[in-house]
């Protein structure tokens, strides 16, 4: 049953230039899927780790400002300019987390804030290097295997293939021993020590882990902009990066592409009907904090269970799923 | 034989309030050694100092022959050190076997592979599947963890701690809050627990204390008051004027 | 020699409007351990308020205090329906106010529009001292007197009202102060009403140094976070030094390192979270 959703699903996400109506929307699912990988990235700190972080839009900035520096300034390609940026922005995320991991909860929360902000002041001011508030534009986009993509079908398709494999990555990885003590690491730390996990190595892990791949998402989202900013990094964008993560669902591995596709869709689409998205999306945010601090996905689960419950007190039985153990591996 | 557990002038201090003077305690191999003493003696801090919950002011503590007053807990569960808490400190979110699944990754080699559906994986949940058995919960294995009593939570506990495969088990309090019947069934559990395994237990009933007891130290106030075999603290003055001199 | 005297008065001043703004984050940390990270959302939205008294015919200090009353009736009436069905959620309650932030922050723009805002000190203090030969605007001095007043005033409210002394008891030890009979939610709700009211009339007292524009509220709430560090989370004198200290680094360093400003300010921050979370004063690890 699930496997059938799952490959409809997949059929429906490669078919979408097709069905969805015009460039305007190809673009808008290119630009969810960008969003959700930032969110994705964010949510291995946030939702598994327990570690929530306020300053996730500077490796976004990093990797993007890295890579647009190298093309614009020392004529490197795009394969070069994009491996330095992984590697450089992943590097700063190995020395962020051995200063940050000297605190826990809001101290922490504090320091991420505080680290993105230097990176952020160092792109707005630091003007000689990074164009300051005009930022690096005319930029362009790569062309792997020959491909235009220039193409918003064809970005679509990029963007789908690199959101698939990054989704699928972190599926595996969550899911793996080593993913089960992070999630543990995130209910009860002193017990894990206890049982003998260093914990302060598996926060380490995942913050980097977590920084590649805020990277990876900075690379796609400078190829898709073709314009780099210090907006980007502002404090306002890793609030909202944040906000995607704890609306959609943290700690769940479809939550974050909810909240991302939430958020986008706000932002483009209810900006037609509505002036005041913003506003919304805060209310809308405050809303599911207070009542539904599982995200949107464990609001649908509690829905689908009362379904279940309903069935079960009507006579039918419901469609009982294997013990999973946790609702870690909800889809 | 030298001691498995050697502590050794160990205090501590909060500020100007002491919790810890001067203690000495040496546990050999295979003891079940019983630590009691009025509340607010220091038996929960000595156990918090021994598992490196708390790290001692001064002093040393020894564990197997190796210096761990300033390693951190995990090392010292590494080398063969588990404990049960007073306060329960299980994974909620997790059904029973997954909370000893993994206390067993935690000494496991696999706690460091990136693949592989740790849920599904065959190896540890069959040993998980014999330890809960051990403790009669192999049953509830796949119950979510607020759906077991209080009593089924400590027996967990105690699950968990064993499938750390311990040298020296620290136990902090088994029976508190239980009813006599969960009582009897953690009492029958604990006398089955391998010999090989030393035990440190804090405890409060009498009656189990010295029924299950090689040695006994008494603390109050954060020293040493007495310690040796049961009949040598039983007769020991100093014991009946702590419990019932005030 | 004049460049310094007048950096260092604009210094002062930047510290006075600081200190407004993160006393009121600092009594709401100590008391409630809330990390309000809608702060400079209630300082700009106070500022806006103020503006609008203005743009009515009112004197600037009826703005000052109408925006204080404002900012205060909106902090209330937050915490009352979001923040306090959250207590005890920590993490919880500081995601509410990043909520509340862009709400507050959307409605700025929406009840004021996009454009920048500038407003004229009151005519009162419009002019310039000569002192020692060198000029200086009234209104800056101003604004340092002032923050040294607000300071007193607080001084005064925590160490001898009866209102203070419940307060720092709860800052000090909240169970025992509960245990003593302190009413803890409504000393949360006055303190978070007091707290953001300061926010609000700082704001205003802020606008003709700093105007007023959408973005206010992202570019203050820093700079209240470093300070409230820097002094340590509950610590009021803390707040005073620390703001001061930051007006000087930032004032200064804009000037003598624009490139680096950024990170000389927040780069301190950095450090004392990582080896010092209390900060220099504090009592209560974040």
């Amino acid at each position: 049953m699930k496997r059938a959703a799952y490959a409809a699903l997949l059929v429906l996400l490669f078919s979408l230039p097709w069905w969805i109506g015009g460039v305007y929307y190809v673009n808008l699912a290119s630009q969810i899927l960008i969003a959700a990988l930032f969110a994705m990235s964010l949510n291995l700190l946030v939702g598994y780790a327990g570690l929530t972080s306020l300053g996730h839009a500077g490796y976004l900035g990093l990797s993007a400002y890295t890579s647009s520096w190298l093309m614009v300034n020392l004529g490197w390609g795009h394969l070069a300019s994009a491996s330095a940026a992984l590697a450089g922005t992943t590097l700063m995320a190995a020395m962020f987390g051995l200063i940050a991991l000297r605190a826990t909860g809001i101290s922490f929360l504090m320091i991420t804030l505080a680290l993105g902000q230097i990176l952020w002041g160092v792109a707005y001011r630091w003007a000689g290097v990074t164009g300051g508030d005009n930022g690096i534009s005319g930029l362009t986009r790569p062309s792997p295997f020959g491909l235009d993509l220039g193409n918003p079908n064809y970005f679509y398709f990029f963007s789908l293939t690199v959101f698939l494999l990054v989704w699928g990555l972190i599926a595996v990885w969550v899911a793996s021993p080593f993913g089960a003590s992070i999630r543990g690491t995130k209910d009860q730390p002193r017990r894990m020590s206890a049982l003998g996990f260093n914990v302060w190595l598996i926060r380490w892990t995942t913050f980097i882990a977590s920084g590649f791949l805020g990277a990876v998402a900075g690379l796609m989202y400078v190829y898709y902009q073709q314009f780099i900013s210090p907006h980007s990094l502002s404090l306002a964008n890793s609030a909202e990066m944040l906000l995607m993560v704890i609306a959609g669902g943290p700690g769940t591995l479809s939550g974050p592409v909810v909240g991302a596709a939430l958020v986008v869709l706000l932002k483009n689409v209810a900006s037609d009907y509505i002036d005041r998205w913003v506003m919304l999306l805060g209310f809308v945010f405050i809303f599911i904090v207070m009542f539904v601090p599982g995200g949107i996905v464990a609001g649908i689960a509690r829905l689908g269970s009362s379904s279940m419950l309903l069935r079960k007190l009507r006579g039918t039985k419901p469609d009982l799923q294997p013990g999973a153990g946790h609702a870690g591996n909800a889809p | 034989m030298s001691a498995i557990l050697e502590v050794s002038a160990l205090c501590k201090s909060f500020g100007g309030l002491q919790v810890a003077r001067s203690i000495d305690l040496n546990v050999e191999q295979g003891e079940r050694h019983l630590l009691i003493g009025p509340n607010g003696a220091g038996k929960t801090t000595l156990f918090n100092l021994i598992s490196g919950d708390l790290t001692a002011s001064s002093g040393s503590i020894s564990l197997m022959g190796h210096k761990v007053t300033r390693s951190s807990t995990a090392v010292r569960a590494q080398l063969g050190l588990a404990r049960t808490y007073q306060i329960l400190t299980l994974f909620g979110r997790d059904n029973l076997l997954h909370n000893v699944k993994l206390a067993l990754l935690g000494k496991s080699a696999m706690r460091w592979r990136q693949w592989g559906a740790f849920d599904t994986e065959q190896t540890l949940s069959t040993r998980a599947m014999q330890v809960l058995d051990s403790v009669g919960l192999s049953g509830k294995a796949h119950l979510p963890l607020e759906q077991t009593s209080y009593g089924e939570k400590r027996r967990l506990e105690i699950a968990m701690a064993l499938a750390q495969n311990p040298q020296v088990l620290l136990l902090d309090e088994p029976l508190a809050g239980l009813s006599s019947e969960e009582r009897d069934t953690i009492i029958a559990l604990l006398g089955l627990i391998d010999k090989g395994i030393t035990i440190l237990m804090i405890e409060h009933d009498m009656e189990v204390a010295l029924a299950f007891a090689d040695r006994i130290t008494l603390l109050h106030d954060g020293e040493v008051i007495t310690t040796g075999t049961r009949r040598e603290v039983v007769d020991d003055p100093r014991t009946k004027e702590i419990y019932l001199g005030h | 020699m004049a460049f310094w005297f007048i950096q260092s008065l604009n210094s002062l001043a930047l510290g006075g409007v600081l200190f407004t703004l993160a006393a009121g984050f600092s009594l709401i940390f100590g008391l409630m351990r809330i990390a309000n990270l809608s702060h400079g959302a209630y300082f700009m939205f106070g500022a806006y308020l103020g503006l609008t008294v203005l743009q009515h015919g009112y004197g600037f200090s009826v703005a000052v205090l109408a925006a204080g009353l404002g900012v205060g009736i909106l902090g209330g009436i937050v915490e009352r329906v979001v923040l306090r069905r959250l207590a005890g959620n920590s993490l919880s309650q500081v995601l509410a106010t990043l909520g509340v932030a862009f709400v507050i922050a959307d409605s700025s723009l929406w009840l004021w529009g996009g454009d920048p805002q500038t407003v004229s000190s009151p005519a009162l203090l419009s002019g310039a001292a000569q002192i020692f030969g060198l000029t200086f605007p009234l209104y800056r001095l101003a604004v340092l007197v002032f923050s040294i007043l607000i300071a007193i005033g607080l001084w005064l409210l925590l160490d001898k009202t009866k209102l203070g002394v419940m307060i720092r008891a709860s800052v000090d030890d909240r169970q025992m102060a509960q245990g003593v009979g302190v009413p803890a939610s409504k000393l949360f709700t006055i303190v978070f009403c007091l707290g953001t009211a300061l926010a609000g009339m700082g704001g205003v007292i802020a606008a003709p140094i700093l105007s007023v524009y959408p973005g206010l509220d992202a570019d203050m709430l820093p700079l209240a976070l470093v300070v409230v560090i820097l002094g340590g989370l509950g610590s009021l004198a803390g707040a005073f030094i620390g703001s001061f200290v930051i007006a000087f680094i930032y004032s200064f360093g804009q000037v003598l390192f624009p490139d680096l400003a950024y990170i000389i300010l927040f780069l301190p921050m950095v450090v004392i979270l990582a080896v010092r979370p209390r900060g220099l004063f504090g009592r209560i690890t974040a």
